[in-house]
């Protein structure tokens, strides 16, 4: 027989104004297995607990119900005054006669409070003699970790982590970190140049010896849980190597070949053996296979007959490495939306419409033009620009319902470096609303319209089309009323920000969620902004939405310091509300493994001594077990139980109902 | 007999049982707001808190009925906020497939609902419960499972 114990706590007058906890703790009293039952004011004031304690030993109590307030309150202070009392924390259980009863039913003769109490503590009381004892799960923890993506996200993820002492690897697509960052000329409101802020930081991240830097790099697998990751990283072939190359750009030079860089977004050319930009970090060439002659045809090879160091080696192939981490970091930024999308702006068709992004490489020093603002088709000075505002984004229709955040504060800018750059040039903007909150945004764009001369038009552009070398702008001044028709001589588009293509791939390889325009989900919108639902890996930047670059800095620290002080221990400690699988009945039928929505459910095999596979069956993994149960309700033969949630114990409830 | 039953006779007049299955992060979570604002709702309700609506078996469901329940209740987070990103799909589901076959046991459905509550719906949580106490008031005690549990034992 159990010994139970049942508190009634009256919570001042907030629980004993309309239910009688004396009688409540009376009428436990009478319930087999109840050996103890008492009502006091405060049960979680310091006296209450000592009391909950004492009675426990006194009365050698194995289990005990504190009827009280929500257990979302206080049933982590009862369940650590039981522990502490020697019991087995989850052998100690709330009853909610707060706020699911004395506070809603307000009958102060307490006929209604004190039967809805009894009731429910009745039926807690039934349920914790079906409770077992727990042990809270001990994960060990690897203290490395991965981050993917090397853009400013990342890159301050990556070094905030190193800082803590902690070792990182770094994974990048491209040949070089630096992401959508390193293409911008100067950055709102500050107008300090991208370059001269991002460029140290990319230094330092080669620099430090915690960061393993894998650039070129892809994420092919990732396995595990929290604290124990294991990814395979595929190392694409640069046909350069690394370890020689002392980035002299010889080869760069000699080589013959040129296609269109997509680094420079197609506004300019590169040579086929290249770095993305002058100040790629790491400075190691990589060959474009596809439009190398020599690997494609056995033709050329000039970049090896003159390359110092003998580094290339036009055999390389790709590689697979495997690296165990404990935590991951997924910083993988955002592109923009095809403009293709957006005939009516002429884009694709016209060569003087371009985007927001291509506008930045115009008008950085480092860029196609050397930072002179000169249109793509007969490399003019053009002396009326149109900037569009809102391509693509909050348009249901063709685009994306959301708000892309930062474009109007990067056309305010465009509008300024444009103005600063040709002093007789007229900048015209089309938008729908100006969004600038942000701490010295508003007064950003204020000096773009009073300052630089920016016209501004709230309104919508209709068509835009070419007439004698001329872009034609038709559009609407929706505060005029009128039409306007703008001859302008080269168009900007602010294109709405996506996610990366293949972000749904990667997440379901990491086994996260995302939202139907494929942006990263966090566990918690506002209070848990860098986590995901599986436990161990964190967000960073624009890979959950768009942002700008102090936030995007900001969450790269962020998801750091999630990292190390999930490292701060050797162990990591869990709830026990695992699922857990009866090894007799289960007849592997893996309904379980397609409802878990965190694959913590594998499939595994019973062998007999000869190594013979006996028996399939299913196993949680209690690392990646979030405790929802689903997998509980979809089991057909019943095989499969969540801890503190049992068949057992429900239907213990149900039954004293 | 329960106390629940002792103090409706005494009152007089049938005042029905609701069994409520509720996750705990969004519908317990919005009944404790209800407290939190003092509101105030009809005492039929018992809530048994569960992890997910998608842990949620559609035999608790009988079982509820068999123990006496005149009506049962189900509410999660709403499509799309399931704190376990898709459990609640899994009650919708669920819900819909054995929906029929609760009918087929002679459980009236009327008497048998499904909500989404978030936890900041108090005011919802206030009115989804008169509601049901009301309309499960009006049909009456559900009498298809009287005596099954004692039938069993025998």
């Amino acid at each position: 027989m159990p010994r139970i114990g049942v508190f009634v706590c009256q919570c001042g007058n907030n629980i004993a104004a309309t239910v009688d906890t004396k009688k409540v703790a009376e009428e436990m009293k009478k319930l087999p297995g109840v050996v103890f039952t008492c009502d006091y004011k405060f049960m979680c004031s310091s006296p209450g607990q000592e009391m909950l304690k004492q009675a426990i030993k006194d009365n050698k109590l194995d289990g005990l119900i504190v009827s009280a307030c929500s257990p979302h309150m206080h049933e982590k202070t009862f369940r650590k005054a039981a522990e502490a009392a020697g019991l087995n924390p989850y052998q100690c259980e709330i009853t909610n006669i707060r706020e699911q009863c004395s506070w809603v039913h307000h009958d102060t003769t307490k006929a209604v409070g004190t039967v809805k109490s009894i009731d429910l503590t009745r039926m807690t009381i039934e349920r914790l003699k079906k409770n077992r004892p727990l042990k809270k799960i001990k994960i060990p923890v690897k203290k490395r970790a991965l981050v993917i993506g090397g853009g400013i996200a990342g890159i301050q993820a990556a070094l905030d982590i190193a800082e803590g002492g902690r070792e990182v690897i770094l994974v990048e697509k491209e040949p070089s970190i630096g992401g959508n960052m390193a293409r911008l000329s100067e950055t709102f409101p500050t107008m300090d140049c991208s370059q001269c802020i991002l460029t140290p930081k990319m230094v330092e991240a080669e620099l430090n010896e915690n960061i393993t830097l894998l650039t070129y790099s892809e994420v092919e697998k990732v396995d595990g849980y929290i604290g124990n990751f294991t990814v395979q990283i595929r190392r694409k072939s640069k046909f350069v190597d690394e370890e020689r190359c002392t980035g002299c750009g010889e080869c760069i030079e000699k080589c013959p070949f040129k296609t269109e860089s997509a680094f420079e977004l197609g506004l300019s050319k590169r040579k086929v053996i290249y770095t993305p930009f002058p100040q790629s970090v790491p400075n190691v060439p990589v060959i474009d296979a596809p439009n190398c002659p020599k690997i494609q045809k056995d033709k050329c090879g000039a970049c090896a007959i003159v390359c110092g160091p003998k580094c290339i080696d036009f055999k390389m192939e790709d590689k697979i490495v495997t690296e165990e981490v404990g935590a991951i970091v997924v910083a993988t930024g955002y592109q923009l939306m095809p403009n293709e999308r957006f005939g009516e702006y002429g884009y694709g068709r016209i060569k003087d419409v371009i985007n927001g992004m291509q506008f930045e490489r115009l008008a950085s020093s480092s860029g196609p033009t050397g930072g002179e603002i000169r249109r793509p088709s007969d490399g003019k000075v053009p002396k009326n620009v149109v900037f569009i505002q809102c391509v693509g984004s909050r348009d249901e229709k063709k685009g994306v319902s959301y708000c892309s955040k930062v474009c109007c504060m990067y056309t305010a800018k465009h509008t300024m470096l444009y103005k600063h750059k040709v002093h007789d040039g007229q900048s015209y903007v089309f938008y729908m609303d100006i969004r600038s909150g942000g701490k010295r945004y508003e007064e950003f764009v204020r000096k773009a319209i009073e300052h630089d001369d920016a016209m501004y038009l709230r309104g919508r552009v209709s068509r835009v089309y070419e007439k004698d070398g001329k872009v034609i702008v038709q559009g609407a001044d929706t505060l005029s009323g009128s039409q306007v028709e703008i001859e302008a001589e080269m168009v900007v588009l602010a294109t709405a920000i996506v996610s990366r293509e293949g972000a749904d791939t990667l997440a379901q390889k990491l086994g996260i969620g995302y939202d139907k325009y494929k942006f990263y989900n966090e566990y918690h919108p506002k209070l848990r902004p860098v986590e995901t639902v599986t436990a161990g890996i964190f967000l960073a930047g624009t890979c959950m939405g768009p942002m700008d670059i102090p936030e995007s800095v900001a969450q790269g620290s962020a998801a750091a310091s999630k990292v190390l002080s999930l490292f701060s221990a050797d162990e990591m400690a869990r709830e026990p509300i695992t699922a857990g699988v009866n090894k007799t009945t289960c007849n592997a039928c893996w309904d379980c493994v397609t409802a878990c929505p965190y694959s913590a459910i594998e499939r595994d095999t019973v062998k007999d001594r000869q190594g013979n596979i006996v028996k399939w069956l299913a196993r949680v993994n209690e690392g990646v077990c979030q405790g929802c149960g689903v997998c509980v309700a979809a089991c057909r033969s019943k095989s499969i139980d969540l801890r503190g949630y049992t068949d057992e114990q429900v239907f213990a409830a149900i039954n004293s109902f | 007999m329960t106390e629940h039953n002792a103090h409706t006779e005494s009152t007089g007049g049938f005042e029905p049982k609701i069994m409520a299955f509720v996750c705990n992060w969004c519908t317990y979570a919005g009944a404790d707001l209800a407290g939190t604002s003092r509101m105030e709702y009809r005492p039929n309700v018992r809530i048994i808190k569960l992890p997910c609506t998608g842990r949620i078996d559609p035999l608790f469901i009988i079982k509820a009925f068999e123990n006496g329940a005149d009506g049962v209740l189900v509410s999660g987070c709403h499509p799309g906020d399931c704190h376990y990103t898709t459990g609640n799909y899994h009650a919708r589901r669920r819900w819909i497939g054995f929906k029929h076959l609760l009918e087929f046991t002679g459980i009236d459905m009327r008497r048998l609902h499904f909500s989404w509550v978030s936890a900041s719906e108090a005011i919802k949580w206030v009115d989804l419960i008169n509601k049901i106490t009301d309309e499960v008031k009006a049909l009456g005690p559900f009498m298809e499972y009287k005596g099954l549990k004692e039938k069993a034992a025998e």
